[in-house]
């Protein structure tokens, strides 16, 4: 492990998660945005002198003492194209609040590749939009070794506009101190002896998984009737005062201080916090968890070739292996844990971030309609703010 | 020079201007744009247009009335109790403090110089499970054995009350301050005990202070909603949460806007009431 508290990360996954996200200027205001870099030209296969990525706080490679990213130098020296790296983005909402004005107008961004988490509703809500390009794949025989069960995402089926960059689970987390294993989400919503104890998540697609999949429901294909079942098991477990609160990344503090015995939780967090507090532990659910996945993204007026030259960089297992060192995330690419093995054994052995073919045979994707469903949503922030 | 000197009456206006020009760019032009948003119909994926929907405001009404209740009721409590606590303390430290009067005031204000996100962070620990808070009130029995503070109201009020504490405190001092105490002993010198010189002479003379202070305490809290996002349960949501959700989350502006200004609305209301009872001369000092 590199540098846990480097890959700590708490910014990052409290904006995924929504609980700051307000608190938003104060976290979106730290982006800059930079006119200097190169102009943009499609089609042509040409690489540009600069491709400008925009990224989620601490999500790649840092060379702590040089304060360096090698796999982004080790691409210069290859290509001769700088990346112009900004980690400007800290949650789906307010990133694209941010750029969602410019692209209505036609506007360039400014940026070549941007990344964004699908159980949210913005990666399909830019495609919808025709705000992204599609990319060269041509440019990207690496393609070959995305992991099989990211390759066909219902709101990207042939990942003709988008590249996965991170993965990760979402699933229960429990404190053996303060509780027996909590392994289902039947157990976490009704076992009386948790109430007042547990949390869980606020972003719509996480909770509604886990939950769609302990009443025996399919979250890829969600119904009118499955979705208000699934609410309907929210709400009472809220009445009842089960719930504690629905969170963000905001349920790392509570967790590990004991005030929870479980909750719900994602599993990069919890590789964390098991390193101050050895009594956590993480499971998918008995039903089935959730994947989600950060997917880089071509805005309009990127540079399309450059920007997949650089993506079939990073799906070189070797390079995968590099970022994953640092990032602990679960690597969508393969080869990349047997790369990583020769590098930093510890990591890859890991099953929270290379996870057993058994764990990704039991994660699910939600089903996009949902995340852009207006009716849903809005069922969904009411329940969430009482 | 000539010029102004001519035209001397234009001064107070020329010095006036960049400020007009300043709120008439950043405070009418949004708001503005606000109130026409907040009369759209639509939705994000196809697009918002006018359609003068005065039913966004009856829905914001309907569907969250509590919300709104809520919320300014939190800030109610929340103003009472800075109220309380800060009074004393202005009173205190503006009669009492002596020379150590700036470093008391720099007290006061020490936690501003931490970002209000980390202030309310630190009472989750502050109040938690198993914090000392929590721990001692259950061992004097106010909570119950398996009892807790957060994610309840207690937690969220007790969170705005202190994060608008200095807000309350500042003008009150400044008020108690300024006041002669000529005209207190003046008071004792009449046989007037010293009770009673408080609330003929010092009470009424620091209140433009308590004034000020009430609506810098009220009006923001009224809106806010990081304590109760951090240390409420979803049942003391307050109107800020949900705006934000819309805004944000649901990118449903039109619900949004006209949440604001029902909320923007419901504080006037009640400063209007507010400054009726202790008559409006206060409210200028």
């Amino acid at each position: 492990m590199t540098d846990a508290l480097n890959r700590r990360d708490l910014l990052r996954r409290a904006a995924a998660g929504g609980a700051f996200l307000t608190v938003p200027g104060v976290l979106a205001a730290c982006g800059g945005s930079s006119k200097s870099a190169a102009t943009t030209s499609g089609g042509n296969k040409t690489l540009a002198k600069t491709l400008r990525f925009s990224n989620w706080t601490l999500y790649i490679d840092v060379n702590e003492k040089t304060k360096k990213h090698p796999t982004l130098d080790a691409f210069k020296k290859k290509t001769g194209t700088t990346v112009q790296y900004t980690e400007d983005i800290n949650d789906n909402a307010s990133y694209f609040g941010k750029i969602q004005g410019p692209l209505s107008r036609g506007q360039s961004i400014d940026r070549d590749i941007i990344v964004m988490t699908d159980n949210s509703r913005y990666p399909s809500l830019l495609i919808k939009k025709g705000w992204v390009e599609k990319l060269d794949k041509s440019a990207i025989p690496n393609i070959k070794n995305l992991q099989d069960a990211l390759a066909h995402p219902n709101w990207d089926p042939n990942r003709d506009y988008s590249l996965p960059w991170q993965s990760g689970m979402t699933g229960i987390a429990y404190n053996d101190k303060l509780t027996d294993p909590i392994l289902s989400m039947d157990d976490l919503l009704e076992n009386k002896k948790l109430k007042g104890k547990i949390t869980l998540l606020n972003e719509m697609g996480d909770t509604l998984a886990l939950v769609m999949l302990a009443n025996g429901d399919d979250p890829a294909k969600v119904t009118d009737a499955t979705f208000d079942k699934a609410i309907k098991r929210i709400k009472a477990a809220v009445n009842s005062g089960q719930v504690r609160q629905f969170t963000g990344n905001d349920y790392t503090g509570p967790l590990s201080k004991g005030d929870l015995s479980a909750c719900m939780a994602w599993s990069g967090d919890v590789v964390q916090l098991q390193a101050d507090n050895k009594h956590l532990h993480w499971n998918l659910p008995e039903a089935g968890g959730d994947i989600w996945t950060d997917n880089m993204l071509i805005p309009k007026g990127g540079n399309v070739y450059t920007a997949s030259v650089y993506m079939n960089y990073v799906y070189d297992p070797k390079v995968a292996a590099l970022i994953e060192d640092y990032v602990n995330y679960i690597c969508p690419v393969k080869g990349a844990k047997e790369a990583l093995q020769k590098i930093d054994p510890a990591v890859a052995k890991n099953t929270l971030i290379f996870p057993t073919q058994k764990m990704l045979d039991n994660v699910h994707i939600i089903d996009a309609a949902v995340l852009s469903n207006q009716k849903y949503l809005t069922t969904w922030q009411n329940l969430i703010s009482g | 020079m000539g010029f102004l000197h001519r035209h001397r009456n234009l001064t107070p206006y020329l010095l006036l201007g960049p400020g007009l020009l300043y709120l008439a760019l950043f405070f009418v032009v949004p708001l503005g744009f606000l109130a026409y948003q907040s009369l759209e119909s639509g939705n994000f994926d196809v697009g918002y247009s006018f359609t003068w929907a005065w039913g966004n405001y009856w829905d914001a009404i309907k569907n969250y009335r509590g919300h709104f209740i809520r919320s300014l009721e939190y800030a109610g409590i929340a103003t009472i109790l800075a109220l309380v606590f800060s009074y004393p303390l202005a009173y205190w430290i503006a009669f009492r403090g002596g020379r150590w009067k700036n470093l008391l005031l720099l007290f006061i204000v020490a936690p501003f110089f931490v970002t209000y996100l980390i202030r309310t962070l630190a009472w989750e620990t502050i109040l938690a499970d198993q914090g000392p808070v929590v721990s001692v009130l259950r061992d004097v029995g106010i909570l119950g054995h398996d009892g807790r503070l957060l994610a309840t109201s207690t937690a969220v009020v007790a969170g705005i009350t202190y994060n608008f504490f200095p807000f309350m405190a500042l003008p009150l001092y400044v008020s108690l301050e300024q006041i002669d105490g000529r005209l207190i002993e003046a008071a004792q010198d009449l046989y007037a005990s010293k009770w009673k010189a408080f609330l003929r002479i010092t009470l009424p003379l620091s209140l433009p202070g308590v004034v000020a202070g009430t609506l810098l305490t009220f009006i923001p809290a009224a809106g806010d909603f990081i304590n109760a996002q951090l240390l409420g349960a979803p049942k003391n949501h307050m109107i800020g949460n949900v705006i934000q959700s819309k805004f944000l989350e649901l990118t449903d502006y039109p619900a949004a806007a006209s949440m604001s200004f029902v909320l923007m609305a419901a504080i006037l209301i009640m400063v209007a009431l507010y400054a009726r009872a202790v008559g409006t001369e206060k409210l200028t000092g």
